[in-house]
C-alpha cells in the first residue's frame, strides 16, 4: 500500500466510500488499487454501472453493452469485499440503462454470487426506474408539459408512441429508503452519478453541499486523478468540513488540476450539477492539495429545486439495420465521391421511393467523424473508406436497402472515370446485419410530487 | 522571442465528450496561468473562433466557460443528431476535438 495514504481518519464524524468502476460492467475493475481501497476502512463501496453514452440501442432494446461475464467479475470483486468488511455496497444504473431487466440481472447475480460464495444472510435492496409509456401520456393528455432538454420540445403523442422505453433518474432518496430498510447490498435502477455516493453521505447528515460534490467527484472512479489510468479505485471521505480524494493507484495521484479538471468532466458546464431534488453550484469551490495524492475540497452549495422535476431518458427503434463496407483508391472517384453516394441513393430511391427508410453514407477518411463540422472536408485522403446504413422497418427491406446503395456505388457512372471494371473497393462483398436502429427520443423532464413516486422499492434476504 | 505554437504543443489535455445526448463538450485544459492566460487573452479559443473552427452558427454553441480552477476554456456544441442514431459515427463525441489541435496559437515564448 502506497505509504502516503492517510489511514487515520480527519475528523470524528467521516464518511469514506471506495469506489472501484466509474462504469462497473464497461471494462473490468483493476483489483489492485480496489484492494488497496478496502485495507483503508471504507465505511461504503459504491459504482455507476449507467451511461448514456452507450448510445441509444442498449435502452431502446433492453440489453447491456456490457458483457455479462464482466459484469459478474465486478460485482463478485465487490460483493465479496463488502460482505468480508461488512460494509454496504451500492451500485446504480445497473446493467448500463438502469432498466427493470437490468435491475433484476443484478439482483440475480448478487443472489448466484452469495450462494456460490457460501455467504452469510444479507439483505438485497433494489428499486426500478422504468416509466411506463401509459403514464406518461395520461400526463400529455391532460395538459401537462413534460420538458424538453437542450433546446429539445416538449415531449408530444407522436413522439411518446414512437419511443419503446423510459427510464426516470433517480435521486438519493430510494437509496436512503433502502439503507434505513437494512439493505446491505443495493442495486439500483437508472439514477444520477452523484445519488449513489450522495446518499449515504445525507443520510449520515452531512451537509448537501459536499454530499453531492463528493458523489459528482468519485463518480468516476480514478478518472479524477493523474496521469490518466481508467478503472482504477478512489477512495473518498466526507467531513462535516470539506470532500477529500486520494488516488490508490501508486503511479497515480489526485491534484488540484486533476479534480477540478474532472469537475468538469462530460458536462455542458463546470459549474453546476443538476440531479432530482436541486443542483449543487460549484463555482465557489476551492480546491487544495492536501497530502501526495490527496486534494481536498471546500465550498459547492446545494440550492434545492423549488418543483421536483426528474429526467427522463427515452429510446425508440428507427428501423432494421445492415452496413455494407466500400472502399475507394482512384483520385477521380475520390474527389466525387458524392456523386457515387449520390447515385447509388438514386437506385435506392427508384427501388423504393425516397421515404421510409433511412439511407446513411459515413465516408471514412473525408468527414465520417466531424460531418459538416470537419474544417478539412474539402482535402479527402488518397483512400476513403464508406460505411453504407441501411435501416428499415423490416430486415428484409434493411438487407436490400443496403445492397442495393453498396453494390450501386460499384456501378456508379462518373463522366470521366478511367476504371471501367468496377469504380470500388469491396472489403466483403455482402452486407451484415447489425443491432437494430434507435433514437433518443426523450430528454425531458417531469414534474413530481414525491421523489421516490416512480421508484418502487424492494427488499430481498440472499445468502445461506 | 515570440513565435507562433501548436495549441497540440502547448495545451495539457484536449478532449471532446458528450455532455448527455444532445450536445458534445470540449475541455482545453493547460499545464500553467501564463499559458492559459495567453490563450484566453489571444481570442483563438473565444465563443466565435469556435464557430469559425467547426464552421457552427453561434446558436449552436450552448456554453463557453472560462474556468480557472483547471485552467481551462471550455465550450459546448448541440449536436446535428443526438448521440448514437443512425448516421451519427462518433457516439460517445470523443473525437470531435481534432480541429482544435492545429490552431496557431501567436505570442509564444
Amino acid at each position: 500500500m502506497p505509504a502516503s495514504i492517510q489511514h487515520g481518519r480527519s475528523a470524528n464524524h467521516t464518511l469514506r466510500i471506495v469506489c472501484p468502476n466509474g462504469h462497473l460492467g464497461f471494462a473490468p475493475i483493476k483489483t489492485g488499487s480496489f484492494r488497496t481501497g478496502c485495507h483503508c476502512e471504507p465505511d461504503l463501496i459504491c459504482a455507476d454501472s449507467g451511461s448514456c453514452d452507450v448510445g441509444p440501442v442498449p435502452l431502446g432494446a433492453d440489453i447491456s453493452s456490457s458483457p455479462l461475464q464482466w459484469q459478474v467479475d465486478d460485482l463478485e470483486e465487490m460483493l465479496l469485499a463488502s460482505r468480508r468488511l461488512g460494509v454496504p455496497m451500492i451500485v446504480g444504473s445497473a446493467g448500463d440503462t438502469g432498466t427493470n431487466s437490468r435491475v433484476d440481472l443484478f439482483v440475480g447475480i448478487i443472489r448466484e454470487l452469495a450462494r456460490k460464495h457460501g455467504l452469510a444472510k444479507f439483505n438485497v435492496g433494489y428499486f426500478y426506474s422504468e416509466v411506463s409509456k401509459e403514464a406518461l401520456r395520461r400526463r400529455i393528455v391532460a395538459g401537462e408539459e413534460i420538458a424538453g432538454l437542450d433546446a429539445r420540445s416538449p415531449l408530444d403523442l407522436a413522439t411518446l408512441d414512437a419511443t419503446e422505453r423510459v427510464v426516470a433518474m433517480a435521486g438519493i432518496h430510494p437509496y436512503i429508503k433502502l439503507l434505513n430498510e437494512g439493505a446491505d447490498v443495493i442495486i439500483g435502477g437508472r439514477s444520477s452519478d452523484c445519488a449513489i455516493f450522495a446518499a449515504p453521505a445525507v443520510r449520515c447528515g452531512f451537509p448537501e453541499g459536499l454530499a453531492y460534490f463528493y458523489g459528482k467527484v468519485l463518480e468516476c472512479a480514478s478518472f479524477c486523478a493523474e496521469p490518466y489510468a481508467g478503472k482504477e479505485s478512489v477512495l473518498g471521505e466526507i467531513t462535516m468540513d470539506d470532500v477529500k480524494i486520494t488516488a490508490l493507484l501508486p503511479e497515480q495521484r489526485c491534484t488540484v488540476a486533476s479534480v477540478a479538471g474532472h469537475a468538469m468532466y462530460e458536462r455542458a458546464n463546470p459549474f453546476y450539477e443538476h440531479f432530482l431534488g436541486g443542483h449543487i453550484d460549484m463555482s465557489q469551490c476551492r480546491y487544495e492539495q492536501y497530502d501526495e495524492r490527496t486534494v481536498r475540497v471546500t465550498g459547492p452549495r446545494y440550492v434545492p429545486a423549488s418543483e421536483l422535476r426528474v429526467k427522463l431518458e427515452g429510446a425508440g427503434k428507427v428501423g432494421e439495420r445492415y452496413v455494407g463496407i466500400v472502399g475507394v483508391r482512384d483520385p477521380y472517384t475520390i474527389a466525387n465521391i458524392d456523386l457515387v453516394t449520390g447515385w447509388a441513393r438514386q437506385q435506392v430511391v427508384e427501388r423504393f421511393g425516397d421515404s421510409g427508410y433511412e439511407l446513411h453514407f459515413t465516408v471514412y477518411g473525408r468527414n465520417a467523424i466531424l460531418g459538416d463540422n470537419e474544417p478539412l472536408k474539402a482535402t479527402p485522403a488518397h483512400e476513403l473508406g464508406t460505411v453504407v446504413q441501411g435501416v428499415a422497418p423490416t430486415k428484409g427491406m434493411a438487407e436490400e436497402v443496403c445492397m442495393i446503395a453498396t453494390r450501386q456505388m460499384f456501378y456508379a457512372r462518373l463522366p470521366q472515370v478511367k476504371g471501367t471494371a468496377g469504380g470500388v473497393a469491396f472489403l466483403l462483398d455482402e452486407v451484415m446485419p447489425a443491432s437494430p436502429a434507435y433514437r433518443w427520443t426523450l430528454n425531458h423532464t417531469m414534474r413530481l410530487d414525491d421523489p421516490l413516486e416512480l421508484f418502487p422499492t424492494f427488499i430481498a434476504e440472499v445468502g445461506v | 522571442m515570440m513565435a507562433s505554437r501548436k495549441l497540440s504543443e502547448i495545451a495539457k489535455t484536449i478532449r471532446s465528450k458528450n455532455a448527455g445526448v444532445d450536445k458534445i463538450t470540449f475541455d482545453v485544459i493547460f499545464p500553467d496561468r501564463a499559458t492559459y492566460d495567453r490563450v484566453r487573452e489571444s481570442g483563438i479559443l473565444s465563443r466565435a473562433a469556435v464557430c469559425r473552427i467547426f464552421g457552427v452558427d453561434p446558436a449552436l454553441i450552448s456554453d463557453h466557460v472560462e474556468f480557472e480552477p483547471a485552467l481551462a476554456i471550455k465550450f459546448t456544441i448541440y449536436r446535428r443528431m443526438p448521440s448514437g442514431s443512425p448516421g451519427d459515427a462518433d457516439v460517445f463525441g470523443s473525437q470531435q476535438y481534432g480541429p482544435l489541435l492545429d490552431i496557431e496559437v501567436p505570442g509564444m515564448p
